[in-house]
C-alpha cells in the first residue's frame, strides 16, 4: 500500500506521546489527518482533530480511508481489528513486540476484506511531496526529496540512510515503503516491490532487504520479470548464526535465512547486489543508463 | 524462549498428548532410583538444542546400574555448546512407528502452519531435502483454528491402521496447545504408534514467542534463556539489543538494519566487528549505558558510532555518547557518522565538546576505524 496525499487518514493512539509528536509533522507534510483515537478522550480535540473512541465511532462521525496505529503491542489486534470491521481501506501498524499469533490474526482478517497492511514493527511509508505515515523524516530535504527510485525496507534506520544516499547521488524517491523486522508481517518485500514496480513515476527500485526469512528470495522472482532495474542490499552479512539480530526476524537457522542465499537469488534474477549502502547512487546510474 | 523436553512435554500432556513417564534428574544416583521404578529406561541429556543423539546424549538403559553410568557419562558432557546438568529418565517405549508433526508461525501463508510426515525421527531439514513429497502441511486461520476434518485429511492414505484417528487427534491437541502457548514452533519428534497402538509423544520441542511471555506468567519460568555472556547480561537488563562477536572493531549504532549494516561495512573494508550493539526505537535515550558497556569490552581497540535517524533523534543519541566519553574519558579512536533526524544539532554538539567532526560517510568512519584497529595492533605486537 502506497498512501496518498488524498487519502483521508486516521491515527490510533493519537494523544501518546509518539502519537502527538508524529501527527503533527505529519499534519506539517501534509498527510491528511482527520480524525484519531483514544478510549478515555472521546469527544475531545486533539491535534486540531476530533478523538473517537473507537475507528467505528470516527468511520460514523468523520470517515477515512487508512488507519495509522501508534498503539501499544498488546493492545494492537483489538485495534487492528476495530479499523478493519469499522472498513478502513489500509492500515499503517507500527508497534514493535506484537505477539506474532495477534499479527496473524489481524493478518487473516484483513486479507479476508482485502485490506492491505504494512507492519508491524515498522517507521512507515513516505510519498514524497504528498504524505508520509509513521516515524519517518520526511520532512528532511537531505533524507527525503520527490524523485523515480521506489524504496522498500525491513529496516527503518537503514532505509533512512538509503534514501539519504539516494538524494546525495542526485536521486529521489517515488516513494519508501517500510515493510518492518517482524518475521511475519502485512506486506511483503515481494508485495512492496510489486507495488513499487506498479507506482506512476518509479524508473527504479532499491530494495534494502536483511538476513532472516526467505522473503528476499521470493522478491527476486518478481524482480526478474521487471523492465526496471532492482539494486539490493542485504543487512547482516557478517552476523552469527542462530542469534536474532536486534529484529525479530533476523536470525539465520542453519542455511534459511542466510545473507548467500538472498545474494545469490538476487544475483540470479540479474538485481545488483552492493556491497555497502554507499554504493548505491553509483549502482543506479549504472543501470539507468543502460 | 526455547523450552527444554522435560518442561516442554508437561504441557503437552496438559492437552491430552500422552508422553512417557519419566523423571528429571541431576546425578548418576537419581538416575538409577529412577531407573529401578520405571523399567528399562532412556537416559536423555537436558540442553536446548537439537542433535543430542548424535552427540551421545541419549541412551537406553536396561538396569538402574546401566542407567548411572550412562547418567554420569552424560552429566557435565558439552553437547553444542551447552553443558548438560540434569538429565530426564523416561521408560522406554515399544515403537512401531515413527511420525513427525509440527505446527509453526509462517511467514510464507502469514499464518499457522501444520506439519506431518510418516518419516519421524530425522531432522526436518533433512527430511525437506530429501523427501519432500512426504512432508505434508496444512496452512490454518488463526481465527478458526484447525479442525478436526483438516486432521483426518492431513493423516489419512499412511497406512496408519487402527492408529490413524489417534494421531489425528494428537494433531489437533498440539494444535490447541501451539495455540494456548503462544508458541512460535511446537514440534513433536518422533511422534511415536506403539505396538498396541498408542499415540506418544517421545520428545517435543517448544519455543514459545518472546513477545508474549508476559502473557504465559505461569508457565514462562520454566523456559531456559538463551545463553549470554556476562556483558550480555548487562545489556539485557539494561534493555539493550547487545550480541558479542570477536572481533576488535567496536559498533554502536541505531537500529536493527543499520547496527547489522556497520558490522558489515566493517567487515567489508577488512576489518573485525567486536559486537552487535543497537539503541535503535525507544532505547535511543540509552547511549550513555550503551557506551560504558561497549568501552567494557578489553578486545575493542577502535570504535565507529554510526548513526542514522528517523524515529531516534541523533541529537540525544551523541548527547548520551558525548556524556559517556567525557565521564570515562576512553583512550581508544572513535569514528562518527552521523545523519538523518537531528544531525545538525548533534553535528554541532560534536563539535563544541569533543571537537570532533563525523566523517561523511560511513564507509568513511568504518575505514577509518578500521585501519585504526590495524594500527593499534601493530603498535600491540611491537611493545610485547
Amino acid at each position: 500500500m502506497i498512501l496518498r496525499g488524498s487519502d483521508r487518514v486516521l491515527v490510533m493512539g493519537i494523544t501518546g506521546k509518539q502519537g502527538t509528536f508524529w501527527t503533527e509533522r505529519m499534519q506539517a507534510y501534509g498527510t491528511r489527518i482527520v480524525a484519531g483515537t483514544n478510549p478515555s478522550k472521546a469527544g475531545t480535540l486533539h491535534c486540531g482533530v476530533p478523538v473517537f473512541a473507537t475507528a467505528r465511532d470516527a468511520m460514523q462521525g468523520a470517515g477515512y480511508d487508512v488507519a495509522i496505529l501508534f498503539t501499544p503491542p498488546l493492545m494492537v489486534k483489538e485495534a487492528a481489528l476495530d479499523a478493519i470491521d469499522a472498513g478502513a481501506k489500509g492500515l499503517v501498524v507500527l508497534a514493535e513486540h506484537i505477539p506474532v499469533h495477534d499479527v496473524m490474526y489481524f493478518i487473516a482478517a484483513a486479507r479476508e476484506r482485502g485490506v492491505p497492511i504494512v507492519g508491524p514493527n515498522t517507521t512507515g511509508t513516505v510519498t514524497p511531496g504528498e504524505c508520509f505515515a509513521g516515524f519517518m523524516p520526511a520532512f528532511n530535504e537531505r533524507i527525503i526529496r520527490k524523485g523515480t527510485v521506489g524504496v522498500v525496507s525491513r529496516s527503518g534506520s537503514l532505509g533512512t540512510l538509503f534514501c539519504l544516499n539516494l538524494v546525495q547521488a542526485g536521486f529521489g524517491q517515488s516513494a519508501f515503503i517500510g515493510i518492518g523486522g517482524d518475521p511475519i508481517i502485512g506486506t511483503t518485500t515481494r508485495e512492496a516491490l510489486v507495488a513499487l514496480d506498479n507506482f506512476p513515476g518509479t524508473a527504479a527500485v532499491v530494495i534494502v532487504g536483511e538476513i532472516g526469512g526467505a522473503m528476499e528470495e521470493e522478491a527476486a522472482e518478481y524482480a526478474k520479470t521487471m523492465q526496471k532495474p532492482v539494486v539490493a542490499f542485504i543487512a547482516g552479512g557478517a552476523a552469527p548464526q542462530g542469534r536474532k539480530m536486534g529484529h525479530a526476524g533476523a536470525i539465520v537457522m542453519g542455511n534459511k535465512g542466510s545473507y548467500a542465499s538472498k545474494r545469490a537469488a538476487l544475483e540470479a534474477a540479474g538485481v545488483a547486489v552492493l556491497d555497502t549502502p554507499s554504493d548505491v547512487g553509483a549502482a543506479l546510474n549504472t543501470r539507468l543508463s543502460r | 524462549m526455547n523450552f527444554e523436553e522435560h518442561a516442554a512435554k508437561p504441557l503437552l500432556a496438559r492437552h491430552g498428548i500422552a508422553v512417557p513417564e519419566g523423571t528429571l534428574a541431576a546425578t548418576p544416583d537419581d538416575a538409577a532410583s529412577a531407573a529401578a521404578r520405571l523399567g528399562p529406561v532412556v537416559v536423555k541429556a537436558q540442553v536446548p538444542t537439537g542433535k543430542r543423539g548424535k552427540a551421545g546424549g541419549i541412551r537406553l538403559a536396561a538396569t538402574p546400574d546401566e542407567a548411572r553410568s550412562h547418567a554420569s557419562a552424560i552429566l557435565g558432557m558439552d553437547i553444542a555448546g551447552h553443558r548438560v546438568g540434569k538429565v530426564l529418565v523416561e521408560a522406554q517405549m515399544p515403537i512401531a512407528r515413527e511420525l513427525y508433526a509440527a505446527v509453526l508461525n509462517d511467514p510464507a501463508s502469514k499464518g499457522p502452519l501444520v506439519m506431518f510426515s510418516t518419516e519421524g525421527g530425522m531432522d526436518i531439514e533433512e527430511m525437506a531435502a530429501t523427501a519432500p513429497e512426504k512432508l505434508r502441511r496444512h496452512a490454518v486461520d488463526i481465527r478458526h483454528g484447525f479442525a478436526p476434518s483438516a486432521a483426518r485429511a492431513l493423516v489419512k492414505d499412511r497406512a496408519l491402521g487402527a492408529a490413524e484417528s489417534k494421531v489425528a487427534d494428537a494433531l489437533v491437541r498440539l494444535y490447541a496447545a501451539y495455540a494456548a502457548l503462544d508458541a512460535e514452533l511446537l514440534e513433536i519428534n518422533p511422534l511415536i504408534v506403539t505396538r498396541d497402538e498408542r499415540v506418544i509423544a517421545l520428545d517435543c520441542k517448544f519455543v514459545m514467542d518472546d513477545c508474549a511471555l508476559v502473557r504465559h506468567p505461569d508457565i514462562a519460568g520454566a523456559g531456559t534463556p538463551d545463553k549470554l555472556s556476562e556483558r550480555e547480561e548487562r545489556a539485557k537488563s539494561a534493555r539493550l539489543k547487545y550480541i558479542e562477536l570477536d572481533g576488535n572493531v567496536g559498533v554502536l549504532a541505531n537500529g536493527a538494519g543499520l547496527t547489522m549494516t556497520t558490522m558489515d561495512v566493517v567487515r567489508h573494508h577488512g576489518g573485525r566487528p567486536a559486537n552487535f550493539l543497537e539503541i535503535g526505537g525507544e532505547s535511543y535515550t540509552q547511549a550513555k549505558p550503551a557506551l560504558e558497556l561497549l568501552l567494557s569490552n578489553p578486545n575493542i581497540s577502535t570504535l565507529v558510532v554510526n548513526f542514522c535517524g528517523a524515529f531516534a533523534r541523533t541529537d540525544v543519541m551523541t548527547q548520551g555518547v558525548i556524556e559517556a566519553i567525557e565521564a570515562l574519558k576512553p583512550a581508544l579512536p572513535i569514528f562518527f557518522s552521523v545523519h538523518g533526524t537531528g544531525d545538525e544539532e548533534a553535528v554541532k554538539l560534536l563539535k563544541d565538546r569533543l571537537n570532533v567532526t563525523p566523517l561523511p560517510t560511513m564507509d568513511d568512519a568504518c575505514k577509518a576505524a578500521v585501519e585504526a584497529a590495524v594500527a593499534v595492533q601493530a603498535i600491540s605486537e611491537h611493545m610485547r
